[in-house]
């Protein structure tokens, strides 16, 4: 649509459109105040230089009805684009439902992606087009941010936490993937790409990875390993929350909070488990801080997530 | 009318030139080490900040010279350690102290009337700290320097980065000390030490301005030697505070360090906007355009300004609520910004314009500060701001707030009150060529940088695709032209010193105070102590003619 923008970048999502108005608005606002403020200064030093004989007198003296003149033109040209900006703000980093998933895990320097199926990739992301991909990202030390100039979407990747985005490309091709929280020595080669593919491309992509287990499946394995089963499976017989349908619901904790059941949780209660007692439920579980890597805890959760997905289909 | 000015301005007195001014007073280096007088200390403050600008201005360069090619010419560490240290350098070395430390300790003592500032010693305790924290940071940068930003973001910094964050961080902490005693001085002088008649309503603007920048050093500076003290005890002690192998938030730290790094945003800009208040009215020969709204306007940023710091945070993490709540107060801020700009540029209506140096540097002002304006409004609008967020948009807009705007005010100040400070003349030619060539090299050097930000280049980085170039050959084109603008100064203000012709007690025929005595002052300042009858910039365009502060009108 912008196109004929000179140095205008790729737009490829449908993200990325919503954005670009907005740019060009403000972008229009900018010329404006500036073309107001030059054209004025110009006219005046120009008109008022020392040189020239026409009259000073007349002065406008009593100023403030313009002050508040351009005071309340710009609050408001502001309000708008306040409202404006953070509309998109709110759609931007509210992950709608989602067509397909994948996990990010960021470290010094690379981006470590894996799609539910299992395929794993460094530094690149193979993705459908017109899909809402919802975007899973943990780091497994400092502060990255994920970011896809073409789709106009960043978000920091904070260790300690899981953030999640979304986006849905709107045309294929290859884009670029960005690190841009100063991450250390090679931060400036923390790149990637996003290689935007057709459905049945994308299919053929997956089944050509030869990937033998899915994420849940490998998040089996992790979970028999670190012996969650023993408590967490259904036919155990300690008194522990079941986590068959978790993935979703509310959860009453035992401090009389109640928190949404997503990835981010499940890490957390993971992690450190006293943090979140569930109501009902004594305390018992051990903290597992420090002996899961950001790997082990993606598959994990999406295990349990996997879990809350049976559940649902029956 | 005449008689009556040969009479009040003490320089035209007979008699006058007996007292010697305060650069002759004494001569030895103990007088100047260990000088109690704010004009001296002042001088101080201005070789060790140009100092420091040169050794920031070194990182720059070398910077720019290796993104002028993709594949960069320093090895990654180097590089990375180069921009931390000009951040470092740049920010708490420079700019911070730059207007206030020098032209703030010159001249509010002069313009409203006082013999010095209300703690004398303390002022010149502030300038030792600030050496002190001064070398710490020579220590950091010789042994190698940190590698963490400018913004020793956590867990980076405190766990992860092998340079000399530690050092950094103490000169950071030390540094600190030195804006609270400045900072306290200032207000304390400004509440107590007003010449009689001098109210507030009459004070120069440039004097609210370092009245409003010194409330927010006072409050916010005591919060940045937390955040120093507390990231020294998690990279030293291991104590897990913003670790979150150790329980700690990382985000805290950015809470933390906004709360302070915010408001220093604006302590760098609020007294180049005091120093363009005052050149614009003496160079467009009347008054300044909206007194009362500038002086709210000042005080309404200052305040606002700590209300702002998590927009530095959009896609961090935080809640998207308070990231709606931060963008509002942001626009807030961004109201008596643009009230400025507008009286700033209205107050050339009707005037009587000539384009000396410093009015050259006070126009360059508005238009860079205007431009770095209206791209901090992309920012502060929240869905552009996740786009540009991290990239050279950012980088550009807060370089034409902070170099563009406060170094172009900081060079407009040196050579406005160059003859009070020196009681010669700069060469006008040169000091408008200077002017012109800092205004085309400076957005030569940092308008690329916006597209190339928009184009999606990530900051702090070492080397990028070769597809952006163009755009970064073209602003380090700019870079070695601003660093000739930047050094062109030290030659022929150097040159004037020696060669320059005396000034006369107010060159500029202008209305404070600081221009009712002789150039250079006295070693008291004043002869008599001033009584002010009126406002600051009676200049009257239509008959160009003047009124000083004390009520004494001026023919041209």
């Amino acid at each position: 649509m912008y196109r004929w923008i000179p140095f205008w970048p790729d737009t490829a999502a449908v993200n990325a459109v919503a954005v670009n108005n907005l740019y060009v608005a403000e972008l229009g606002l900018s010329a404006l105040i500036m073309a107001t403020v030059f054209g004025m200064m110009l006219v005046f030093c120009i008109r008022y230089r020392q040189g020239s004989a026409v009259s000073r007198a007349d002065r406008v003296q009593k100023t403030w009805h313009f002050e508040i003149g351009w005071t309340t033109a710009t609050l408001g040209a502001f309000l708008i684009l306040f409202v404006w900006g953070a509309a998109i703000y709110v759609w931007l980093f509210q992950v709608p439902p989602s067509d397909e998933e994948v996990y990010v895990v960021a470290k010094q320097w690379m981006w470590k992606t894996e799609h539910p199926g299992g395929q794993r990739e460094i530094d690149a992301l193979h993705v459908p087009v017109d899909k809402t991909i919802r975007v899973v990202m943990a780091s497994e030390d400092v502060i990255h941010s994920f970011f896809v100039p073409a789709f106009r979407i960043k978000h920091d990747v904070v260790p300690g936490t899981l953030e999640t985005i979304w986006f849905k490309p709107t045309k294929t091709g290859t884009f670029k993937l960005e690190c841009t929280q100063f991450c250390g020595l090679q931060h400036a080669t923390m790149q990637g790409d996003v290689v935007v593919m057709s459905g049945p491309d994308y299919a053929r992509w997956l089944t050509q990875q030869g990937v033998h287990e899915s994420l849940a499946e490998q998040g089996e394995a992790v979970f028999r390993a670190h012996g969650c089963s023993g408590c967490h499976d259904a036919n155990s017989t300690v008194h522990a929350p079941p986590l068959a349908g978790l993935y979703g619901t509310y959860v009453h904790l035992q401090d009389g909070s109640v928190r949404l059941a997503d990835e981010a949780y499940i890490r957390d209660c993971i992690l450190t488990p006293r943090s979140f007692t569930v109501a009902g439920y004594p305390p018992v579980m051990p903290d597992f801080s420090g002996q899961l890597g950001e790997d082990d805890l993606m598959k994990l959760v999406a295990y349990i997530k996997s879990l809350g997905r049976q559940e649902s289909g029956r | 009318m005449s008689t009556t000015t040969l009479e009040r301005v003490p320089a035209a007195e007979p008699g006058a030139e007996t007292e010697p001014s305060y650069l002759t007073a004494e001569h030895t280096v103990a007088s100047w080490l260990f000088t109690r007088d704010h004009k001296r200390i002042a001088l101080l403050f201005f070789a060790s900040i140009t100092f420091f600008f040169f050794v920031g201005g070194f990182a720059a360069t070398l910077m720019r010279l290796n993104l002028a090619t993709p594949g960069g010419l320093l090895q990654p560490a180097v590089y990375n350690r180069m921009f931390t240290m000009h951040g470092i350098i740049m920010v708490w070395f420079f700019l911070i102290p730059s207007i206030p430390t020098t032209f703030g300790n010159f001249f509010i003592p002069l313009m409203i009337g006082a013999r010095d500032l209300a703690f004398p010693r303390v002022n010149l305790g502030s300038w030792y700290v600030f050496n002190l924290s001064g070398l710490v940071v020579l220590y950091s940068l010789i042994m190698g320097g940190a590698d963490t930003g400018w913004t020793f973001y956590t867990p980076l910094s405190t766990v992860y980065a092998n340079g000399y964050v530690f050092a950094a961080a103490m000169a950071v902490f030390i540094n600190g000390f030195s804006s609270i005693m400045t900072s306290l001085n200032f207000i304390v002088t400004i509440h107590r030490m007003r010449a009689p008649g001098m109210t507030w309503m009459r004070l120069p603007l440039f004097v609210w301005a370092i009245y409003a920048v010194s409330v927010v050093m006072l409050t916010a500076t005591p919060v940045l030697a937390m955040d120093t003290f507390l990231l020294a005890v998690e990279r030293f002690v291991g104590v897990g505070l913003f670790d979150p192998n150790h329980g700690g938030d990382p985000l805290l730290w950015q809470h933390m360090f906004w709360f302070y790094s915010h408001p220093a945003v604006y302590i760098m800009i609020l007294p180049a906007m005091g120093v363009v208040s005052e050149i614009i009215p003496c160079y467009a020969r009347r008054p300044i355009f909206g007194y009362s709204g500038m002086t709210m306007a000042l005080m309404a940023i200052a305040i606002l300004s700590f209300f702002v710091w998590a927009h530095h945070m959009f896609v961090a993490g935080i809640s998207v609520y308070a990231g709606v709540v931060f963008s509002l107060m942001t626009f807030f801020v961004a109201v008596p910004s643009a009230i400025k700009v507008f009286n700033w540029t209205v107050s050339l209506h009707k005037g009587r314009i000539s384009f000396d140096a410093p009015m050259l540097y006070a126009l360059s002002f508005v238009l860079l500060f205007t431009l770095g304006g209206v791209t901090g409004l992309m920012l502060a609008t929240l869905g552009i701001d996740v786009d540009v967020h991290g990239t050279y948009f950012v980088v550009a807009h807060f370089h034409y707030i902070m170099v563009g705007a406060t170094v172009s005010a900081f060079f407009g100040a040196l050579h406005y009150w160059w003859p009070k400070l020196t009681g010669r003349l700069y060469p006008e030619i040169w000091a408008r060529f200077a002017a012109i060539l800092t205004y085309v090299g400076f957005n030569l050097t940092f308008f690329p940088q916006f597209i190339l930000g928009y184009l999606g280049m990530p900051r702090r980085a070492y080397t990028y695709p070769a597809e952006w170039q163009p755009w970064n050959l073209l602003s380090s084109a700019g870079a070695s032209i601003l660093a000739v603008a930047y050094l062109l100064p030290l030659f022929y203000l150097g040159w004037s010193l020696f060669w320059g012709r005396k000034a006369s007690a107010n060159p500029w025929r202008a209305t404070g105070l600081e221009w009712a005595t002789s150039s250079p002052p006295p070693q008291h300042n004043f002869e008599r102590t001033p009584v002010v009858t009126l406002a600051p910039y009676c200049y009257d365009p239509q008959r160009d003619t003047y009124v000083t502060q004390e009520g004494v009108p001026h023919a041209g």
